[in-house]
Order: structure tokens, then sequence, then C-alpha cells
């Protein structure tokens, strides 16, 4: 049997301020697990931007992590608006974000290229006006 | 390398005074204490000598480890370095000189200001900074609590740190080369003697950073020279008092939040105080959720900054208050390194490297944290999650790490404890109530019997 620890995150899409408390609690377990830090610092970075992107696009969704001894994905799925344009939106620079958003220093269009610079795999499957599954996989 | 076990630490317990009560394991920001057998005791390495539980213990026996004037005798010249800290404990002063040279009556044949040589770090950061853009945000290395939760904690950041030397070990390598020059005595004549604001400058003494051993031959608490130096300081008339001092704004600036940071000539910077706040601001320095173009981050453990520490005397805010007061006339700054070089040898930069230490990993390896992450989790959802601190443990999370790593007991968890006894009650309950219904039958039985054979 293969030995996993499996965790599950409901993100909150009222509140912004508590955006990030799912990948500070992967970093925190990570830490204690002798995972190298740099993956940890890659893992906390791509989660960190979806749980943002989740909140700022998607009134919020779920997030489901298995940690393995030599990886780690997260699968992030949300029932929010899509991407019609998944290769303009994994462009640097490239924002949806409203004006609040980005008054509160996000919508910088680095979300998506973030997590995919961080992941080592990461692929989206998306549908307009069904929602977004994001999958990505961090190797240490 | 110094491995994180061979941390010196010069916060102690009193056991004598200890109660056994909760407030210093949860006020202890890296959860490294515990209750035990009513007394309460230290994970050395986790410990940051940040000295919380020093400032929170209701019955005073979490203590600093030091010496007192003995440590001067024995030494034919005695040299002091007082920090900047130590101006804003007392009232009303516009010229440190009155305190420098009162420092003089009680016992020291000279001073040497750490302010001037945090001026000479000021310029040294200032070079960092500019020829190191990879580094940016640089982190100041000068608390040397942050520093020790920084490379337990956080490894992601341990690059960033500043690899120069703390004035104090700046200060007391140029006091010694001038009281020899000045004195043409040996080293080992000369006592260097800092002036310490908290515990944790204490132990950097005995375990300097970037150094292998400090050039300081002991530290003596501020609180505990306060009474004799308030004296002395009564006693100087106008015309005893001498030109001692050597710094300006910058330098007497570091002993107050921020003041580190304005010696830099740039607004690209962030200072925190208090250890809960700069925990939260390493948390996001990890995560690069901190953006912009920061150069530099100061960082100290204690709300105020030194003026907070917990060997003070005066209130941080009112002591901060009061720094201000007195630098507002000084020069903005007086100390410069080719100045010194002139008249000494110097080198600011960190002589041993600093290197990330593991202490909170729950296994050797991968594999088996995972496992043991996986029964901490299935203890956890057993748990009240109440953090009542009744096991000892400040939080229920870090008691059922405590349960795998084999440091506790499950049973020391008192509602695990009361389930398990209710448990216990309803079995023996049945049990009893099994025997009264047995009993009873065997009576109808005998009853049978009777009346059969009637």
């Amino acid at each position: 049997m293969e030995n996993s620890i499996h965790l599950h995150y409901e993100v909150d899409g009222d509140d912004f301020t508590r955006a990030g408390e799912a990948s500070s609690d992967v970093k925190h377990k990570l830490k204690k697990l002798n995972v190298p830090s740099d993956a940890i610092r890659r893992i906390a970075i791509a989660m960190y931007e979806g749980e943002i992107n989740m909140v700022a696009h998607a009134d919020g969704g779920v997030i489901d992590v298995d940690i393995y001894a030599d990886k780690l994905t997260m699968v992030l799925n949300d029932v929010g608006p899509g991407i019609s344009d998944v290769s303009l939106a994994i462009q640097e620079g490239y924002s949806t974000a409203s004006q609040e958003v980005r008054s509160l220093g996000f919508g910088a269009g680095m979300g998506l290229p973030n997590m995919k610079k961080s992941s080592d795999e990461m692929t989206i499957e998306t549908e307009v006006g069904v929602g977004t599954k994001i999958t990505m996989t961090v190797n240490y | 390398m110094k491995t994180s076990t061979q941390f010196y630490h010069s916060v102690y317990l009193e056991p004598k005074l200890c109660e056994g009560c909760i407030n210093c394991i949860k006020r202890c920001p890296t959860r490294a204490l515990r209750v035990r057998n009513g007394m309460s005791r230290v994970i050395p390495q986790y410990c940051i000598d940040c000295g919380e539980c020093v400032r929170h213990c209701p019955y005073n026996a979490k203590k600093t480890r030091r010496k007192g004037f003995e440590m001067l005798d024995g030494f034919k010249y005695k040299v002091a370095l007082p920090p900047p800290e130590l101006y804003s404990q007392f009232n009303n002063i516009t010229d440190t000189n009155l305190i420098l040279t009162a420092l003089k009556k009680i016992g020291f044949d000279d001073v040497f200001e750490v302010s001037a040589a945090a001026e000479l770090v000021s310029e040294e950061t200032r070079n960092y900074i500019k020829n190191n853009k990879d580094k940016w945000p640089v982190i100041s290395t000068n608390c040397p609590s942050v520093t020790r939760l920084i490379r337990v904690r956080f490894p992601a950041l341990v690059e960033h740190l500043l690899p120069v030397l703390s004035p104090q070990d700046v200060a007391a390598d140029i006091a010694r080369q001038k009281a020899m020059k000045e004195t043409g005595l040996p080293a080992e004549d000369i006592g260097i003697f800092f002036l310490s604001p908290c515990a944790s400058k204490i132990a950097n003494v005995v375990d300097p950073l970037g150094l292998e051993e400090s050039q300081i031959d002991g530290a003596l608490a501020i609180k505990d020279i306060y009474p004799k130096l308030l004296t002395a300081m009564k006693s100087l008339e106008e015309d005893d008092i001498e030109e001692l001092a050597i710094s300006g704004r910058i330098g007497v600036g570091w002993g107050i939040s921020g003041g580190e940071s304005s010696g830099l000539f740039t607004f690209d910077y962030l200072a925190a105080d208090g250890i809960e706040n700069v925990i939260n601001v390493l948390e996001d320095l990890e995560d690069e959720k901190i953006s912009g173009n920061l150069k530099f981050i100061e960082l100290a453990a204690c709300s105020g900054g030194c003026v907070g520490g917990t060997l003070n005397v005066e209130n941080p805010y009112i002591a901060t208050s009061k720094n201000h007061y007195i630098h507002k006339d000084l020069p903005i700054s007086v100390a410069c390194k080719e100045d010194y070089e002139k008249d000494y040898n110097l080198d600011l930069t960190w002589k041993t490297p600093i290197e990330y230490i593991p202490v909170y990993q729950l296994s050797e390896n991968i594999s088996d944290s995972m496992a043991k992450m996986l029964e901490r989790e299935a203890l956890l959802e057993e748990l009240p999650k109440l953090d009542c601190g009744s096991c000892g443990a400040p939080t229920c999370k870090t008691f059922a790490e405590d349960v795998v790593k084999g440091i506790a007991r499950r049973e020391d968890c008192i509602y695990l404890m009361r389930d398990e006894y209710k448990e216990l009650i309803k079995r023996s309950q049945l049990v009893n109530k099994k025997k009264a219904e047995d009993k009873e039958k065997q009576r109808e039985m005998e009853r049978g019997d009777l009346q059969d054979g009637r």
C-alpha cells in the first residue's frame, strides 16, 4: 500500500483575508515531513495563487491535496465562470481582476503563470459557465 | 557545524518558584515549553531565548542566566559596552556623556558605545545591499532570537540573512584593540563587558553569530547595573562629565524598532517588532506574499525593538519616546569605516556561515514522518481541541504530536481520560447489573424450588 496523506480544504469565497489559510496549513505540515525546503516553497506559492484565484474569480472552491513520499499533487476545483481562453490566461500580466481585487494588491496577472512555473506538471480543465479544475504536481 | 542542541540558552527555570501553571507554555512562540510533573520544562532545540516566558511568568520562575560585577575581578583594564537602549532608561537625558562618565565611576576604566559600532554596521549593510541585489530583501541579524528562529523554522530565508557581525561584537573587537593600544596591556588583561537589554544578547556572547568566539568577556544586565549607575549619575558634577559619546542619530536610533532601517537611507524597508508579528512577516515573506521591491527587513523579537528587552527597566514605549528625545540633537552619523580603519583592524563580515537546522521534523525521513503525521491527525480527531493546556502541551495539536513522538501519553489528556473513565463506569455498571439480575434469577429459582418442594 502506498503511503499518502490526503488533505481536503474548503476555500471560503467571501473572505479575502482568509485566502492562504489552506496553503499555509499545507506548508506547516510539509515542514514537519522532511520535504526539501525548495519544494515546500514552490508548493506554497502554487497553492496560494490557486486559492487567491478561487476567491477572486469563483466564489471559493475545494482543494484536495495528496502528499506522497516523492511528490505532492493538488486538485483545485471550483464552480466559477470558467476560463474562456486558457492560453491567454496563462500569459504573464494578463488579468481580468476587478478594481476591488486589484486594490488589495492582487490581480497582477501572475497567478496562473506562477502556478505553472512553481509546479512540475499542471493541467487545466475548464468550461465557461461550469467551472475549473486545476491539477498540479510538484516532485521532490 | 554547530547543531541546534548546542545552542546556548540563557533562559532557565528556577524550579522552587514554578507552580506548574500554563502561562509560559501558552506564550512560547516556538512551542518549546511543556508542563511535566507540575513543572515547566523546555525542549531546548526549539527555544530561541526570546524571553517571552520570562516576561509572562507570574511567579518569576523563568529567569535569565547572568553574572554580576564579580566578573570584572581579575581584569587589569575593564571596558563597558553600553548599547543605545541604556540611554533611554533614565529621565531627562539630553547628554549621553552623563551616563557614559558615570559608567567610569562604577568600576569601568573606559566605555565604548555600541551605537558607534552600529553606525559602522549600517555602513557595511548599505554596501552589502547595494552589491547583493539577489539577496533582497536582506534580513537584519541584529536580534539573535529572530536569527535563531529563521535558522530553525524558515529554511528558505536563511540566505537572506545579513552576514554582518552584530554591533555588540564589532564594538567589542574595536574596544579591545583600543584598550591594548592605549594601555600596552596584553589582550587577556583587558575585560570587555556588554550591558545587555535581553536574554538573547547574553546568549549571543556565549554562542555568537558569524564568529567562533566573541570578544566580549561577559554581559551584565541593564537592570542589574541600573541602581548603581543612577546613584553615580546623581553624584556627578557638571565639570566631571567627560566627552565619551562617539555616535550620532543613526547609531543611537538602533535601540528602537525602525532605527536600524533608518540608517540605510532607503524607504524600501519593513520593520516589525514583537515575536508574533515577526513570525507573521516571516511566514508571508517565505510564501512570497510580500510584494514590491523591499531591500531590507528589520525584525526584533521584543515589542518596540531592543528597548523592549526584558532586562531593561523602563517601559518600552516610554523608552522609545526618550530615545527620540535623546537623539534629536545629534549629528546624523559620527562613526565611519574609513576613520576606524586608520587605527584598527576592521572586519565586519561573518567568519562562520549560518545554516538551516531542521528541528521540527516528525522523524528522520519522509515516509516515517508521513506515518507519524497520519497518526497525529487521527489522534487530533479524538481530542477536544480546547487547547486547555491541562496535559502540559500548549495546544491539542502539539499534544498529539508529542504523543506520536513518544514524549507524552494519551492518558495525559483529561478529556480522553474522562471518556475512558465513563466507559469504564458504564462497563462496570453493566457487569453489576448483570450480576444483580443473575442473583435475582437465582433467588427466583430457589423460591420456585421451595414452592415445588412444598
